[in-house]
């Protein structure tokens, strides 16, 4: 079975999802959706053997030959283990949505395309090895995403959680997109596997710092780190299902893995890791301190999951020390890029269930506001267990798993205190006291969320509905992934072979040659070292904070929302501020339209010519100045002048009848007979339909009066005749050929048979001219009879805003 | 000759353009149509002034005495396209005063709800 065919099985499920709504509408669709992922996931699973030594498959499909575009499956361990926990996680979140979301009031068959959607747009992701096919499946968790958050449409806040989180995330993507395109112009190639060799040669690139940064916008916006968490919270007006599947376990860890999967070609580079880890370990001590803010469950557990993902964030960053640490098999620098990978399989078991237990919270009491909840311990006894296990792995408390990845990241962050370079050696010791006091908030907020939901004292009558513990096919998933935390907690070597050693083999290549090089043991005891004391340290003040918890809280009032409100500023004067800005200069007149146009004619004509010294006047090959032609002139400009500054408009309609007559004069004089017949005509003409457009002025405004004399308009004339005068007498005096009149006046009468050589020229030489400018008198004449004609207007006055 | 024609072709351009800032629909169009005698002149101009007898064939003139024909041969196609468009767009202002019953450009603006 080729591997690319399978990222779009889900997709093409999808496209039956509507049918099997419709048909078979007493079966829940969900169980139909449900063999998908388990079908995945059993064969991902088959492919283990392969990984574990350090072996990879490639399938490959063409999409665009001639550009060098293709869908790239590329499977070893990094990929391979996200791939599990997409399939895996996913089959949990659509049992557990089965149960979750009602059959006949829910519109099932939308909930399910969506979800299918994104679930390619995952797997392509983490498969992908081709940058430009990696940024398509980007974008389509961005926009499945988008409609998932949207799913119950009718709310506001849904629209504006999506929208938030589709703006954000889409602008990192294309950030994101701009990196990969420099990586492959530096490289010369779309695909990771081959950039990666060349990392060495990349890193002197002029592009490559801007690669980077811009790379990590895609990573940060989307993985929600410091600033671009904000998007994350309001996303938790999503289906709780959604929620625990996309913004704990899969798409917010999808920025994760490209920093991962990056991490061989960029982590040689100082910025790559002082931005990753530093951004990563502020994000993770923010997320935990503004997660005690929060009254609503999912808003809480939105920013742990911020939190996390800084966590996580910070140890790929610290993984790019073992870069530049020769032997790193014998030094703690080894633990960094282990930890991130394990503490990423833990979050994403935990969360997922911790989720869970918060949507049947929801569904069971109808309210997720942590002050009306409490007491629920004795009502939702397995829920609560559920919660526990979670929570307390989330504190990092044993037996859990969270618990060996919180010892293994006190570690890495102490082991940056012996890094001494990128002047790691002075600012190295924040990185474990931040980490250490993200780690008390950590604690703090996981007992919050665990024991003032239910512990304390039971408010039946702060209920909307009674509470009661939930049908058991909706505590299968948590209870299962509960089960996993313990599970992991007592294996841990077993998950760090299988999984995590494969996975830290694809990031950190250049180190190690097999999985079996990583000397990585966990152990949940390693003497009194100080992560010992840390962690007692921990467990310490975070329980003592954690019993005044009640009498801090309120302080929080005065840390104001300043990130989102910068946020809607920025909405805000991007809309009206883009409107205000047109506004200012699209003013309905047409004169402002036309001064715009001639100043920009003027100044771009006028600039090339002297720019480029285009202007010279050459006085030779003049034809001679006479008299007649100087008294038609001052008859010409005469008349003009009579126009401008006559009071009366019929004056004006005359004197642009003498001019058109002095120019037919000047085709007299200068020997163009047709031309002065054609010219009187069809002066007499225009002058008569001016007269009659004259003669039906409206009574109010046949006030007659002089045009008022205006600066502005003046000097934008006066620009524009001093522009054609110049340009006429520098292109007069560069001729650079001579006149191919010759050839017409030669062969006249021999091939074309005329001797009116004007004449010829329009019905013989050129004749295709005179067929169209017939075609246009046609034109005007009917849309003159159609004019006058057509009224349709006089039935009723309409108008399209009314 | 052909610089003191520049110089009043450049005159003609200003006035059309001084003429078609205006507020009066009907200056527009006379603005217009100066523009486009400017534009003929400054053809036939460009082609060269020179030439002693008109582009007909007769007998005992010489070929390089006669006016060059092919600027004279685009002047003609362009005065008619002028001349077409000119009337359409004069009969437009016919009806615009009819229907609106204005000519003043300020006051053309679209409607008030527009905004």
């Amino acid at each position: 079975m080729s591997l690319v065919f399978l990222i779009f099985l889900p997709l093409l499920a999808a496209l039956f999802v509507p049918l099997l709504f419709k048909k078979f509408g007493k079966i829940h669709t969900g169980w139909f959706v449900l063999v998908v992922p388990v079908i995945l996931f059993i064969y991902y699973v088959s492919l283990l053997p392969t990984t574990v030594t350090g072996g990879t498959l490639v399938s490959e499909f063409q999409w665009i030959p001639s550009l060098d575009i293709s869908f790239v499956s590329y499977i070893d361990g990094l990929s391979l283990l996200f791939t599990l926990l997409i399939t895996g996680i996913g089959a949990l979140v659509v049992l557990y949505s089965i149960f979750y979301l009602d059959k006949h009031r829910e519109q099932l068959h939308n909930f399910y395309v969506y979800l299918l959607m994104f679930m390619t747009a995952m797997l392509g992701i983490v498969q992908s090895d081709h940058l430009i096919t990696l940024y398509l499946f980007w974008e389509l968790t961005s926009i499945s995403s988008f409609l998932l958050i949207g799913y119950w449409y009718t709310r506001d806040r849904s629209r504006f959680g999506a929208l938030k989180s589709m703006m954000i995330t889409v602008f990192g993507g294309l950030m994101m997109l701009g990196g990969f395109i420099l990586l492959s112009i530096m490289g010369d190639t779309y695909s990771i596997r081959e950039l990666i060799p060349q990392a060495t040669e990349l890193v002197t690139h002029d592009f490559f710092i801007w690669a980077l940064v811009l790379v990590l916008f895609g990573a940060f916006t989307k993985s929600a780190q410091f600033p671009f968490y904000i998007w994350l919270p309001d996303a938790m007006e999503a289906p709780t299902p959604v929620s625990a599947y996309l913004h704990s376990a899969t798409m917010v860890k999808a920025g994760l893995y490209l920093v991962a999967r990056l991490t061989p070609i960029f982590a040689i580079s100082g910025t790559w890791m002082w931005l990753v880890a530093g951004v990563g370990l502020f994000t993770m001590f923010w997320g935990s301190f503004f997660a005690l803010k929060q009254k609503d469950l999912k808003g809480i557990l939105a920013f742990s999951t911020v939190s996390q993902l800084g966590l996580i964030m910070s140890l790929l960053g610290a993984s790019a020390a073992g870069y530049h640490i020769d032997n790193i098999a014998e030094t703690t620098f080894k633990y960094a890029g282990f930890a991130a990978i394990f503490h990423l399989i833990n979050h994403a078991v935990f969360k997922g269930s911790l989720f869970m237990i918060a949507g049947i919270v929801d569904h069971e009491t109808g309210t997720r506001d942590i002050r009306k909840l409490g007491g629920l311990m004795s009502l939702m006894p397995i829920s609560f267990t559920v919660a526990m296990i979670g929570a307390f792995s989330m504190a990092g408390l044993p037996p859990f798993g969270g618990f060996l990845s919180k010892e293994m990241f006190l570690t890495a962050m102490l082991s940056l205190m012996e890094f001494d370079l990128f002047s790691m050696d002075v600012w190295g010791i924040l990185f474990p006291i931040v980490a250490w006091l993200g780690s008390v908030f950590t604690f703090i907020y996981s007992f919050y969320f665990v024991f003032h939901t239910f512990a304390g004292k039971h408010q039946p009558e702060e209920l909307p509905k009674p509470a009661h513990e939930a049908p058991l096919g909706m505590l299968i998933s948590p209870v299962f992934m509960s089960l996993l935390v313990i599970v992991i907690f007592f294996i841990p070597n077993l998950v760090g072979d299988w999984l995590v050693k494969p996975a830290v083999l694809a990031m950190q290549p250049f180190l190690y040659n097999s999985p079996d090089d990583i000397k990585i043991h966990v152990e949940a005891w390693h003497g009194f070292k100080p992560e010992f004391f840390m962690t007692l340290g921990i467990f310490g003040i975070g329980f003592l904070l954690f019993w005044t918890l009640r009498k801090w809280q309120k302080s929080y009032d005065r840390f104001p929302d300043t990130l989102n409100a910068l946020y809607n500023n920025i909405v805000f004067l991007s809309d009206t501020g883009a409107n205000r800005f047109s506004g200012i200069y699209m003013t309905g007149f047409i004169r402002s339209y036309l001064v715009y146009m001639f100043s920009f004619v003027i100044f771009i004509v006028i600039g090339t010519l002297f720019l480029t010294d285009a202007f010279a006047i050459d006085l030779t090959n003049l034809a001679p100045v006479g008299f007649y032609e100087i008294v038609i002139l001052i008859a010409l400009v005469g008349s003009t002048l009579t126009i401008l500054l006559s009071k009366s408009r019929l004056t004006g309609i005359i004197a642009l009848g003498a001019v058109g007559y002095s120019v037919a004069l000047f085709f007299v004089i200068f020997r163009a007979p047709d031309l002065a017949l054609t010219q009187l005509v069809i002066e007499t003409i225009s002058v008569a339909l001016f007269l009659l457009a004259f003669y039906h002025l409206p009574q109010i405004s046949r006030k007659e009066e002089r045009m008022r004399f205006k600066l502005g308009n003046a000097l934008v004339a006066i620009g524009v005749g001093v522009m054609v005068t110049l340009v006429a007498l520098a292109s007069h005096s560069q001729k650079a050929l001579p006149s191919i009149s010759e050839f017409y006046k030669e062969t006249v009468y021999s091939e074309a048979g005329g001797g009116n050589i004007v004449n010829v020229i329009l019905v013989d030489y050129r004749g295709f001219d005179t067929l169209f400018e017939i075609a246009v008198l046609g034109i005007a004449g009917i849309g003159i009879i159609t004019m006058i004609k057509l009224r349709l207007t006089k039935k009723e006055e309409r108008h399209e805003n009314k | 000759m052909e610089i003191i024609m520049s110089v009043a072709i450049g005159f003609l351009f200003m006035a059309a353009v001084y003429l078609m800032l205006s507020k009066s629909l009907i200056r527009i169009i006379i603005g217009t149509g100066l523009l486009s005698h400017g534009a003929h002149l400054l053809l036939l101009t460009m082609g060269g002034l020179g030439g002693n007898s008109p582009p007909v064939v007769a007998d005992g003139v010489k070929i390089s005495d006669y006016a060059d024909p092919l600027p004279q041969a685009l002047i003609l196609t362009a005065i008619v396209i002028s001349f077409a468009v000119t009337s359409f767009f004069l009969v437009l202002a016919y009806r615009s005063y009819q229907e609106l019953g204005t000519d003043n450009m300020d006051l053309l603006r679209g409607t008030e709800d527009y905004e």
